[in-house]
């Protein structure tokens, strides 16, 4: 089979138009006799369930948790971006696809992420309409903030919530569909497999988390917005049930799974404190307009820092080692968040760390508070003020900024950021790589679609800050209710999908013997055992760099995890209650194939791109180094293992942008 | 309408609404008593006409006693509500840590004035209204007594410790119902930043009239 | 540290349940809650028991998944944190814990210190939405002007996480300060202002159909918030309603 990304002809500003204006409509009539199963009900799942129950769709929708309104979305702190060029600074359509394509390192889609740039001004619109709070200015307008190192200023927010209120947006318009009965909602419900009717998603099995039961949900087609896979190096910034079943059963079935290597590992978070560690709490990169990152000079005071016998602010300036702005003198503090990272833990690794395990940096605010302070003392007219008081007067210039971070940080860390320098280490944080889709959204299997993070489209190698939030809103709301009108304009003959089918029959029969052989191994290692080595193989190994020879060894070494968690994983309790290590083996089995095929997909990219630095190829001053070869998806086909899986490549075309090596010197 | 009533919003709007005017009630009952202390003959007159103006008697009396039912039968039905919202009870539970005593038992402080009233009824009323509507005698005089009886009878009331040291603590419990009383009120009508404003002039009341009421009770135990 | 932990077993909805003592060794102060949790349930599943059921997701303090009633508080001693934010340094050496689930009529107990919480998502059928079609083609985004303030305070109000800790920690069991958040969050927007009056009446009724108990200004929620959401947002749904109703 070859990939066809069915992107419309035409020059780029006029394709998503004349698209919507040619494509196949469903009339309302024959609409409430067409089911549509959404599984996830994130920013992408929430909205593709409330807009298509709107347009009238019987939509069954799918989530683990207990109400739809907890997605990990919810987590989102910064932002979302749209092109509304309210600040009149410039900013434009095109100038946020431009952005885009060049933030993912030129690996991402034109069309796809020239239309994300189009409706990324509708879902503002729309999200104020229903209620969505979003910071205002003294006038009543709406504000602005810039994010990530862009040149404008396009990101609308909530707080520090905006994922949140996005997300309640969402889930209030479900709310609505809901009560008029157009959306069946399965909370504690996780989708275990895909069936497929003659070539075509017609339905899926799902386990009652509560009860146990297998059930069987028929519809004309399925969509996947069941989120990213950086669960798969056990700690990350996702929630704890984020999972990649939803989406590797789908590729198990025939969808191919694109870029698995791209992943974002975000250089703000809290470091771990020890190996009990479940999770790892990210803190917006806006602390990087303000603080400057710093390890100690000499490994002697690293060592003292470690053990508490020195405190940081006892080193002189000249004891410290700011190493981006030695680095990159240009950008300092605020290069990219995969610079950020990398120059951390190639610190750490060579033995610089500050933290009891070694593995965090600090972020020192002493230099803002300087700087506020005085510019504050100047405002009031302040003559002679005393050094205390500068620092008091910039302290509540940065308390206004980034209060509630700096108060989070306390509650975690038990240490107070104003008084001693934060200290911060990067985890994984987003994954670009997805299940692969055409310009439809539809996977390689007619009538099954990805959304929303789950697939692999508009992010290229990296996605820019604020722009998740957008991507998954367009989908849902914008994108997918046209797109899948198209193709269930043929279905409207079709009738009632019945679930009682040879197909549903074998689907349910392997998803319950996999449950069966879960309860009855009495084995010895519980499923976080697995979890956990997984994650370390994988954070080693497929982490921030990555090299052909560990890659290699990655595989062999998740093969071998793999083949000993089949044999003696111990999940204890019955099938037939709420059971979440039961939920949690078939998730972690997943990983532990997902987890291999992204270390074959990153030694395959012999390439630096992005979220995937590989240390064969690197500049001579040590930055990332694109190769033009390696300019096109890559789409694994399954075959069995993960390691027979096969590359499908879509060559990646720039017309209306010219590819640039990046520079951040 | 009916709507709002049957709700549990409107409920609560409907005691506060009762609560605000006993207090109001209160207030002016506190003004007249304090008056024995001050002019035995003017607390005797107001008293005479509070007993035989027939607007208060027959329209403020009534409204009030009906006030004072609803309040006590609201505060039993919601309580019973409320019960039902959590059948299995915590094994430990903090309510200290989030929430004054008062504000916890309402209902109990609530009961106890309650038992109060049904003592200060026998105490006053139903002798009041046996005299002027059973006996028919509305003069406000008592054979072999100079003047208006009000103020003998008061102070023959207080001569009994038991009966003084009764009322002493039903009004510690009434002020410790107030305490929460006042401020919740207005917070149930809605009216939030009342609540805050008013939360000193709450406290000043839960206090000032409760003793007051003791510093009555007490001066004619010793002054007779 | 060294401590006992007092824990509500329930095996499932149907079943009685009991405290179950048990006992966890060298627990670092710097772990959250949930990770002595695991440390114990890893314990349960090394002996070959079932380990103890809880709700978690994010651990964060976002989701409002983790719902556990800690030493007779909803998401335990500390402020403004939920169970996941809780650390084991507010605790010390020898302690006894006790950990049970959210006690609500409306709150059923699934299994152990799991509870059903769909009676808020039902309350939001009712009425926690606008009613704008997604179609994108609704006005410009500032075409109404909002004033800060009204904004701010919408804000406010909207960050309510839906964990269920208002209604643990009310004597009453009442849902009025997560019920008021909502109503308050549409009625202080214009966009909310056109269904103010019919949302605010359905949703107190779905709020009183659903069992919770009445409020008596206690303010034990507000004190227990992990958001700090303010007890004025019930006084504004009472108003709300006291104005959808005359």
């Amino acid at each position: 089979m070859t990939l066809n990304s069915k992107i419309p002809q035409g020059p780029l500003k006029d394709k998503w138009t004349d698209y919507k204006n040619k494509i196949n409509l469903v009339n309302p009539a024959n609409k409430r006799h067409i089911d549509v199963i959404v599984v996830g009900t994130g920013l992408a799942g929430g909205s593709a369930s409330a807009t298509l129950a709107e347009l009238g769709y019987n939509v069954k929708t799918f989530c683990y948790q207990d109400s739809p309104r907890r997605a990990h979305s919810i987590a989102a702190q910064g932002g979302i971006n749209a092109a509304k060029n309210y600040q009149g600074d410039g900013d434009s359509t095109y100038r946020l696809f431009y952005d885009t394509v060049k933030g993912g390192d030129y690996r991402s889609r034109e069309a796809n992420v020239y239309r994300l740039a189009e409706v990324s001004a509708n879902i503002i619109d729309q999200c104020v309409a229903q209620g969505v709070p979003f910071a205002r200015d003294y006038g009543g307008l709406l504000d602005n903030r810039s994010f990530g190192g862009v040149l404008v200023s396009r990101t609308f927010y909530a707080k520090g919530q905006t994922g949140q209120q996005l997300l309640l947006g969402a889930y209030s318009a479900m709310n609505r569909q809901i009560a008029r009965g157009k959306i069946e909602m399965f909370n504690r419900h996780e989708m275990l497999d895909l069936v497929v009717v003659d070539g075509k998603a017609r339905g899926i099995i799902a386990r009652n988390l509560v009860t146990g039961e297998i059930e069987r949900h028929a519809a004309h087609a399925v969509v996947i917005a069941s989120g990213g896979y950086g669960n798969v190096y056990f700690l990350s910034t996702n929630a704890m049930g984020s999972n990649a079943t939803a989406a590797w059963k789908v590729h198990k079935k025939g969808a191919y799974f694109a870029n698995p290597c791209f992943t974002q590992i975000h250089p703000t978070c809290i470091p771990r404190s020890g190996d009990y560690q479940s999770k790892l709490t990210l803190m917006s990169e806006s602390l990087r307009n303000d603080g400057r990152i710093w390890v100690p000079k000499s490994l002697e005071d690293a060592k003292a820092i470690r053990d508490r016998s020195k405190k940081p602010t006892e080193l002189t300036e000249d004891q410290r080692d700011y190493f981006l702005e030695r680095r990159y003198p240009a950008f300092g503090n605020l290069v990219p968040r995969d610079v950020a990272s990398r120059a951390a833990k190639e610190r750490c690794d060579a033995g610089f760390g500050v933290n009891a395990t070694g593995e965090a940096v600090f972020l020192d605010f002493a230099a803002s508070f300087e700087r506020y302070g005085q510019e504050q003392a100047k405002i009031h007219n302040l003559v002679n003020p005393t050094n205390e008081k500068i620092i008091e007067l910039g302290q509540k210039i940065v308390e206004a900024k980034y209060g509630n971070l700096f108060q989070m940080y306390e509650k975690i860390i038990d240490e107070n950021p104003y008084e001693t320098p934060m200290m911060i280490y990067p985890a994984v944080h987003y994954t670009m790589g997805g299940i692969w889709v055409d310009y439809n959204l539809m996977t390689t299997i007619p009538g099954c679609y990805a959304i929303g993070e789950a697939n692999f489209s508009d992010h290229g190698a990296n996605r820019l800050g604020a722009s998740a939030l957008m991507q998954g809103l367009a989908d849902g709301y914008f994108v997918l209710p046209y797109t899948i009108g198209d193709y269930l304009a043929d279905d409207i003959r079709t009738g009632k999908i019945s679930s009682e089918t040879p197909e549903f029959d074998e689907a349910e029969k392997s998803v319950k013997d996999r449950i069966d052989f879960f309860i009855n191994n009495k084995g010895t290692h519980s499923v976080d055992y697995y979890h956990k080595k997984l994650g370390k193989i994988m954070w080693d190994k497929c982490g921030m760099s990555r090299n052909e020879k560990e890659l290699k060894e990655a595989i062999e070494e998740i093969s071998a995890l793999r083949k000993d968690f089949w044999q003696n994983v111990s999940v204890p309790g019955s099938d037939k209650q709420f059971n979440e290590e039961l939920a949690k083996a078939g998730r972690v089995a997943d990983f532990l194939e997902l987890g291999e095929l992204f270390a074959k997909d990153a030694l395959e990219r012999e390439e630096s791109a992005g979220g995937h630095f590989r240390e064969e190829h690197q500049t001579a001053e040590g930055e990332a180094q694109r190769r033009p070869e390696f300019q096109y998806v890559s789409a694994w086909e399954y075959k069995g293992e993960p390691k027979e899986a096969l590359l499908h490549k879509e060559v990646l075309e720039y017309e209306n942008i010219e590819v640039k090596e990046r520079s951040y010197k | 309408m009916s709507g709002f009533l049957k709700s549990s919003i409107g409920r609560k709007v409907a005691m506060s609404l009762s609560a605000l005017f006993l207090m109001v009630f209160l207030l002016q009952h506190f003004f007249i008593n304090s008056l024995s202390v001050f002019s035995p003959e003017l607390f005797n007159e107001v008293s005479h006409f509070m007993g035989t103006n027939p607007l208060v008697q027959f329209a403020l009396q009534p409204v009030l006693i009906f006030g004072v039912v609803f309040h006590f039968i609201m505060g039993f039905i919601l309580e019973i509500k409320n019960n039902k919202a959590r059948q299995v009870s915590y094994a430990k539970n903090n309510g200290g840590a989030n929430s004054s005593w008062m504000s916890r038992n309402m209902i109990w402080t609530g009961g106890a004035i309650l038992l109060f009233i049904i003592l200060h009824f026998i105490d006053f009323w139903i002798p009041e209204i046996n005299t002027k509507y059973i006996l028919g005698d509305m003069s406000g005089t008592k054979e072999g007594l100079e003047g208006l009886r009000y103020y003998e009878e008061l102070t023959h009331k207080f001569e009994n410790p038991l009966r003084v040291g009764v009322y002493a603590i039903a009004f510690v419990f009434l002020g410790l119902h107030l305490a929460h009383g006042f401020t919740s009120a207005f917070q149930s009508v809605g009216a939030a930043s009342l609540r805050k404003k008013l939360a000193n002039v709450g406290k000043a009341y839960s206090i000032i009239i409760p003793l007051g009421f003791i510093i009555i009770a007490l001066f004619h135990h010793f002054n007779h | 540290m060294n401590l006992t932990l007092k824990i509500w077993r329930q095996k499932d909805a149907r079943s009685k349940g009991q405290m179950v003592d048990y006992k966890v060794t060298e627990i670092s102060e710097h772990m959250s809650f949930l990770e002595m949790m695991d440390v114990l349930n890893e314990q349960l599943i090394n002996k070959g028991e079932e380990p103890v059921s809880f709700d978690h997701d994010c651990r964060e303090g976002i989701c409002g998944s983790c719902s556990m009633f800690i030493n007779g508080e909803a998401h335990g001693p500390d402020r403004r944190v939920t169970t996941c934010q809780l650390h084991m340094r507010m605790f010390h050496d020898g302690e006894t814990i006790t950990i049970e689930p959210w006690r609500a009529t409306a709150f059923p107990v699934i299994k152990d210190l799991i509870v059903d919480r769909s009676a808020f998502d039902r309350i939001q059928h009712a009425g926690g939405y606008i009613s704008v079609n997604t179609s994108g083609n609704t006005q410009d985004a500032n075409a109404i002007p909002i004033s800060k303030q009204a904004a701010d305070t919408a804000m406010d109000a909207a960050t309510c996480i839906g964990c269920g800790a208002c209604v643990a920690s009310c004597k009453n069991s009442s849902a009025m300060l997560f019920v008021g958040a909502k109503v308050s969050q549409y009625a202080l927007l214009p966009q909310g202002q056109v269904e103010a009056a019919t949302r605010v009446k359905n949703m107190v009724a779905q709020m009183d159909l659903e069992g919770f108990g009445n409020c008596t200004n206690t303010g034990a929620c507000e004190v227990e918030c992990p958001k700090g959401i303010s007890l004025d947002v019930i006084a504004r749904m009472n108003r709300e309603l006291m104005k959808a109703s005359v």
